[in-house]
């Protein structure tokens, strides 16, 4: 009794959780790069960024997961969606270049590796009475350390904009 | 419980990884840039598991600039690869080979 | 502050050699700015006027000086010492390496300012008939006054470089001189044979002025000889330094007064006008190194090794250069090799001790020489050109006065007694036999009897017997104008009289020499002498007067040896074959075929290529595809993360 009490508690832990969406992340990952339909790979990073959103509610920054719904999932990927469509994009076949690809996937172990390796001593202890409010998060954004960095990236959304309009015209 | 903050790192690592994989396995130009767009978001995790573990909210406020930035950067990048496909009528990664000598 | 009036109203003598020195400098000057607008038309002579009239003042001047340095007693006549005159300044002064403007006047200085003056005075005269109708003459004046400043500067400077000034410029007016007729390659080419090799002496001397600023912490003549009286009580623990610095002076030496091996140039110099032949390369500019040696004497008197190559070198150039001028044709290059033997005679002179004797046969050398090669100008101009003693004869009855000055000149070179030859060459001879110098005096004698035949056969080839040089040339034999004929007569009058002079004991002082007795003679020794010089005359009378046929015959049976004299001992063909083969040949078969343009040019393209090479190979990684680039980068952040993980 004690012990399905624990793995009833340890299935709504964050824990579980937490492995069943990286999970999820995991193998949706895996499909955009396989896939060979790309309509069908920007469905899977949806599925991707929709649980890594769930991740960092589980990690305690809910603003962020729901901004990572809202732009990433929501604005980002649509945009994408939008231009597979708009170029009729088909099936495609995989990518030339033997070299190349072994090269890539050598590499790419030999980072992840790497990665594995420098990660291991991160070991830190959350601290204790973390506050992450969207109240406290905005009390970040906006104080005096970010409100210019702020700013500027509004300003930089606007260039983006100016220059997506340019660069996409047919007749400038 | 609490998520171990290595855990959250081995998942942004292997996510990343896999970015890695697919920007040199995909033909397609816009493939790549999602697969571009899936290692932005490892690093985000990065920072969100750092932010947890660290007690300090900057990691997040990054986040939200990292996406600011992808935002925009998706918005000029398909536009980019609108005004190629318009050129070349053709969406492979290796047919665009002019940017050399 | 003294001002310059002030000085010259309390010493006026003072400055009296500044004015002598810089008088022919002004005639230089005025003569390059003004000189064309003097000489008003073809035929007027303006230019020279003022040349002769300048340095005839200078003489002037410098005759004031004498007397007044004979005035003063003996014990003074070390000199007018001047430092800083009322110029008031040194010339160089970095740190402790001063040099000033002094100047020297001593008997020495004084004595030679006189004959460069004086007879320079008479051979512009001569100029202005010599030179009436070369249109180049306003130049010539111009670097005949140029050459004076210079000499008077070499005797008079006060110090080292001063005198260095004076040689080099001497040189340089040597050069311009005798490439006078610069159109004629010959010429040309003799004016730089003659710098070249003088400049090969002037290494020496200029290593040896940087030894005696090293050595003697002085370049000052005066001091120098100070320094060398004070050696002279010390035991000799500089022994190497004073025989280094003497030679060094002596390799100088020998450049400017053409010995053995620098002797080459002076024959090539006779391209020259003969004036200038007469002026610088008998009378002055190739005794500065009898001078030289002579002002340092008291440092050469702590040397036995450089005195021995001193004297040696002298004899061996003065047998050498007689030898040649047996076989030579031409009138003024028999001159030439008389005058590069009879410095030897100097040399020699002064290499047994007896630098008074050598600077005595200087001053009378300098009368007989110039009054010798004058004449032969005369016999040039009256041939209208022609030098070759063979198309020459029997010009005694038309040009006689020319005929008569040149037999009191041959007869004095050759020793005949009472004329002034007889007193300074036999003095030299003299002092070889009493310091027991036989071998050298056995060779002095040997040169003798040889300087009289070849100079007695110049004098019967030239004068007597049948012309030989054709009918058009013999209607055009005529005298010199009196400007010309005028020096010759003065100096042959000086010819009788200047043997007579003190000048050894006048010296005295002036070449630290221990005081000067007379020399008793041996009784063998005057009749000696004097059987030597009438044995190369009789010698030369019989072969040229009366069996003329003789010299041929004794030609064709000796030939081989007639052919080395020809040659000079092969001198100049090894010279030439040294300059060729070793330099020209060496310098463009190594230097610039290897060195230069494969080494250094293949460097340098070599370089070009390599970066072209690399630049091609690196051009190949820009592909062009993004994804190789994208490839590359990744493979850079692994390393980059590896390089970190093993760090940690």
């Amino acid at each position: 009794m004690a012990g399905l009490e624990r793995l009833l508690q340890f299935v709504v832990s964050e824990v579980f959780l937490f492995y069943v969406f990286s999970l999820v992340a995991v193998a949706s990952a895996l499909g955009v790069v396989l896939q060979r339909n790309p309509i069908r790979s920007a469905f899977s990073l949806i599925v991707t960024l929709c649980s890594l959103s769930a991740i960092y509610g589980l990690l305690g920054s809910p603003f962020i997961a729901a901004l990572q719904v809202i732009v990433y999932a929501g604005a980002i990927m649509v945009l994408f969606l939008f231009v597979l469509m708009l170029l009729n994009v088909r099936r495609e076949e995989p990518s030339g270049g033997r070299a190349t690809r072994s090269a890539a996937i050598l590499l790419a172990l030999v980072l992840a590796g790497q990665l594995g390796v420098a990660l291991t001593g991160a070991g830190v202890t959350p601290a204790a009475g973390f506050d992450a409010s969207t109240a406290s998060f905005a009390r970040v954004l906006f104080g005096v350390r970010f409100l210019y960095v702020f700013e500027a990236t509004s300003i930089l959304i606007v260039a983006a904009l100016v220059g997506a309009v340019l660069v996409a015209k047919k007749e400038l | 419980m609490t998520i171990p903050l290595q855990h959250a790192l081995y998942l942004s690592a292997l996510l990343f990884c896999i970015g890695v994989v697919g920007v040199f396995l995909r033909r397609n130009v816009i493939t790549v840039f999602m697969c571009i767009e899936l290692m932005l978001n490892a690093v985000n995790l990065a920072f969100v598991a750092f932010s947890r573990a660290l007690g300090s909210l900057d990691g997040q406020v990054l986040v939200f600039f990292v996406m600011t930035v992808a935002a925009a950067e998706a918005a000029v990048g398909l536009a980019i690869v609108i005004a190629l496909h318009r050129h070349k009528d053709s969406l492979d990664l290796d047919a665009f080979n002019i940017m050399k000598w | 502050m003294r001002s310059v009036f002030d000085v010259i109203a309390q010493q006026p003598a003072l400055v009296l050699p500044w004015i002598i020195l810089l008088l022919p400098l002004l005639g230089f000057v005025v003569l390059c700015l003004f000189g064309d607008a003097i000489k008003r038309d073809e035929e007027d002579d303006g230019a020279g006027i003022l040349a002769t009239t300048v340095v005839l003042v200078s003489f002037g001047l410098a005759v004031w000086v004498f007397a007044s340095l004979l005035a003063q007693s003996p014990a003074n006549r070390e000199g007018l010492r001047f430092v800083q005159p009322y110029l008031g300044f040194e010339w160089i002064e970095v740190g402790s390496f001063a040099i000033s403007m002094s100047l020297l006047v001593d008997p020495l200085s004084a004595l030679m300012m006189l004959v460069v003056t004086g007879v320079g005075g008479l051979i512009h005269i001569y100029s202005l008939g010599y030179m009436a109708h070369d249109e180049d003459r306003v130049r010539y004046f111009s670097y005949l006054n140029l050459f004076t400043f210079f000499m008077l500067l070499l005797i008079l400077g006060g110090n080292l470089p001063l005198l260095f000034i004076g040689w080099e410029g001497v040189g340089l007016c040597s050069y311009l001189l005798i490439g006078f007729w610069f159109k004629k390659k010959s010429a040309s080419d003799a004016g730089k044979k003659a710098f070249i090799v003088n400049r090969i002496g002037d290494a020496g001397l200029i290593l040896g002025m940087a030894l005696a600023w090293n050595a003697f912490g002085t370049l000052d003549t005066f001091e120098l000889a100070e320094h060398a009286q004070n050696l002279a009580y010390e035991p000799i623990a500089q022994a190497g330094v004073v025989t280094a610095f003497c030679l060094l002076l002596f390799l100088g030496a020998c450049g400017k007064s053409a010995q053995l091996p620098l002797h080459v140039w002076l024959p090539d110099a006779m391209e020259g006008p003969t004036p200038v032949s007469a002026l610088i390369h008998a009378a002055t500019m190739v005794t500065a190194g009898v001078y030289l040696v002579a002002r340092m004497a008291p440092m050469f008197r702590l040397s036995e090794g450089a005195l021995l190559a001193v004297a040696w070198v002298g004899a061996i150039t003065a047998l050498m250069a007689a030898t040649i001028a047996l076989v030579q044709t031409d009138i003024k290059r028999v001159l030439a090799y008389s005058t590069v033997s009879q410095l030897g005679y100097m040399f020699l002179a002064c290499g047994i001790g007896a630098f008074g004797v050598g600077v005595f046969h200087v001053f009378t050398h300098a009368f007989f020489k110039a009054l010798l090669f004058l004449g032969s100008g005369s016999v040039i101009h009256a041939m209208s050109g022609e030098q070759d003693m063979r198309k020459m004869g029997g010009l005694r009855a038309k040009i006689p006065v020319t005929f008569w000055t040149f037999v009191v000149g041959t007869a004095t070179i050759a020793g005949i007694p009472y004329l002034a030859g007889y007193f300074s060459k036999d003095e030299i001879l003299l002092n070889a036999v009493v310091r027991e110098r036989m071998p050298l005096f056995w060779i002095g004698l040997f040169t003798a009897v040889l300087t009289a035949f070849y100079m007695s056969r110049l004098l019967f080839m030239t004068f007597f017997g049948t012309f030989r040089g054709g009918h058009d040339a013999e209607h055009h034999v005529h005298e010199s104008p009196w400007t010309m004929l005028g020096p010759l007569v003065v100096l042959a009058g000086a010819c009788f009289y200047v043997g007579t002079l003190p000048v050894d004991s006048f010296l005295g002082a002036a070449v630290r020499s221990p005081d000067q007795h007379h020399l008793e003679a041996p009784d063998w020794f005057t009749p000696t002498v004097w059987a030597a010089a009438f044995a190369g005359i009789l010698g030369a009378f019989f072969m040229y007067v009366v069996y003329s046929g003789l010299p041929a015959r004794i030609y064709a049976a000796l030939r081989p040896l007639a052919r080395v004299l020809e040659d000079k001992y092969g001198f100049d063909l090894a010279y030439d074959a040294f300059a060729s083969k070793v330099v020209v040949d060496g310098s463009a078969g190594v230097l610039w075929k290897q060195v230069d343009a494969s080494l250094i040019d293949g460097t340098v393209n070599g370089a070009g290529r390599f970066v072209d090479g690399v630049s091609r190979a690196a051009r190949t990684l820009q592909t062009g595809v993004v994804r190789a680039y994208a490839l590359v980068i990744l493979g850079g952040a692994v390393a980059l993360l590896g390089y970190l993980l093993w760090m940690r």
